[in-house]
């Protein structure tokens, strides 16, 4: 195993705490990510996954601890387009009057001009994007018309689009079809052999097995984190959703 | 209706383009109708219409306070305007009661201040066209002042068309790609203020929400687009002014009322016959025809 030094780590999140108003949503969270890690963000409902999202995103402050983005601020990876966010389908307005084009332009804002401008290289990587998505039948289509696989899928060529090195993904696989699903785990491989780094938060326990290096239990603070097979155990997995059985969540075989 | 029955449909129009006082009226409400349509788009989209309520009923205070101190009355509208908001929000944060209901209380707050200050302070100010407009009788330095505040707006929402419509759309993306979200949400409550404020010589303080919101909802009923949104919110917001004062010149009605009922009308239209999100949908109705 390669020595670790503190510039090779994508993101590296020390004791973060996040507060709402007083009302602790996360507290001493820890997370360390190298390129071409596939980490999942396991707990349940309001747990803090979203919490731990916005926190890397700077889209809320956090009130204590550190937070490195390839060994930068957060200010200054906002300032790079270093990570892209794939929201939910249900965090996403879909009857905005907006088209698939437009959606995945909007990866590319962050390193226009003021008036958003598409340059010829804009054009290129929209299209470019799009067409990895397999949507490019879908061009002009407002996203109120899209199946919710094919919406998962526009934002992901957003994600694309922007070029970003880390991508966070929430609930990546809720609600999408069988293809998009397919299409998705494709991508997965692909961003990973490009050395870009994944965190993904899932419900879905069989998603964690099949995609994740590594997974990050949490319950407001960090329940365990490791390598997948170490760490994604029943009895882990039972702490981090307050005592209910693994039987339940897995099925019997597991 | 025997006026009618005597009047061609080209004097009707005409005729009242002899009263300099018309055209005036006409030009300058289709102006802030303009503005206020604009940024309609954004408002509707962004879930602000209870905003929009707040910030045009708390400039009331800071109207009457410029007019008093003989200073413009836009800069006291815009000082209240925004103060309310920042109030709204202090409230909210600070106390465990539910947003609506802070931005209820703020508002009336200041609306209240605002009618207090109009029976306090002696002055000529005309407490029925703050509250009703009169586009009729607008004076020439409130011609200047509507003129600059509109180019105002109109130029900062151009510049910002596309980031304010990322901000409306998924303000998290736009905070994760490095662009300041905090910039945009005070631009918008900016350029609310300062259409609040030109939308009350038209149609009062009451009735300046309508300005602000309705023409979005119309133009959202009839289009997928955002762009041709914003081009029928404004398109359908100068023709209800334009009516709006044509009927009121007629028919002798408040014309401030005028102008937001024929909004009115113009969105029920599209309710009822919006060719996708219409009840009936036009366009099945016409689908034998291809």
């Amino acid at each position: 195993m390669e020595t670790i030094n503190y510039q090779n780590f994508r993101i590296e999140a020390e004791n973060i705490c996040v507060d709402y108003n007083g009302k602790v949503a996360l507290y001493d969270a820890n997370l360390r990510l190298q390129p071409g890690q596939i980490c999942g963000l396991v707990g349940m409902n309001g747990a803090g996954k979203t919490t731990f999202f916005n926190a890397l995103t700077g889209f809320v402050n956090i009130s204590k601890g550190k937070i490195r983005i390839n060994g930068e601020s957060v200010r200054s990876a906002q300032k790079d387009q270093t990570i892209a966010y794939v929201p939910q389908n249900e965090g996403i307005d879909s009857q905005f009057p907006i088209s698939v084009w437009d959606v995945v332009m909007m990866g590319r804002y962050g390193s226009m001009n003021i008036f958003r401008c598409p340059r010829e290289s804009d054009v290129q990587a929209v299209k470019d994007a799009i067409e990895r998505v397999d949507l490019t039948d879908h061009l002009s289509t407002p996203i109120g018309n899209l199946s919710g696989g094919q919406r998962k899928r526009t934002f992901l060529a957003r994600a694309i689009a922007q070029r970003a090195s880390i991508l966070l993904l929430d609930e990546p696989f809720s609600g999408v079809d069988i293809r998009t699903e397919k299409l998705i785990s494709e991508l997965f491989i692909q961003f990973k052999n490009a050395g870009k780094t994944i965190l993904l938060s899932t419900h879905d326990m069989i998603h964690v097995r099949e995609f994740c290096d590594l997974v990050l239990l949490i319950n407001k603070t960090v329940v365990a984190y490791g390598e997948t097979s170490e760490v994604f155990t029943p009895e882990n997995i039972t702490t981090t959703f307050g005592g209910i059985s693994p039987d339940f969540l897995f099925g019997p075989e597991s | 209706m025997e006026l009618c029955s005597f009047l061609t449909l080209d004097s009707f129009i005409t005729d009242p383009l002899t009263h300099d006082f018309m055209r005036k009226a006409l030009l300058m409400s289709s102006l802030v109708a303009a503005v206020c349509g604009f940024l309609s788009s954004y408002l509707t989209l962004k879930g602000w219409a209870l905003m929009g309520d707040a910030v045009s009923h708390s400039v009331m205070p800071g109207v009457v306070v410029a007019y008093a101190l003989g200073l413009p009355f836009s800069l006291g509208a815009f000082i209240f305007g925004v103060g309310s908001v920042a109030l709204i929000g202090f409230i909210k944060q600070k106390s465990r009661v539910k947003e609506d209901t802070v931005i209820g209380l703020v508002f009336t707050g200041f609306f209240a201040l605002g009618i207090v200050l109009v029976s306090k302070i002696k002055s000529n100010i005309d407490l029925h066209s703050i509250l009703f407009g009169s586009p009729l009788g607008i004076s020439l330095s409130d011609v200047k002042q509507t003129i600059f505040i509109s180019l105002l707006v109109v130029i900062l929402l151009s510049i910002f068309r596309k980031d304010l419509m990322l901000y409306c759309f998924d303000p998290r993306h736009a905070k994760t790609v490095g662009i300041n979200v905090f910039f945009l949400h005070y631009l918008l409550l900016t350029c609310l203020s300062l259409a609040a404020v030109v939308g009350l010589q038209s149609v009062g303080i009451i009735l300046v929400v309508a300005m602000l919101i309705t023409p979005g909802a119309t133009a959202y009923l009839l289009t997928d687009k955002f762009d041709n949104m914003t081009v029928i919110s404004v398109l359908s917001a100068i023709i209800s002014s334009l009516i709006g004062i044509y009927v009121s010149f007629w028919f002798d009605l408040e014309t401030g009322g005028s102008i937001v009922l024929a909004q009115t009308f113009i969105f029920l239209f599209a309710f009822l016959f919006a060719p996708r999100y219409g009840i009936f949908k036009l366009k099945k109705l016409f689908a034998g025809y291809k």
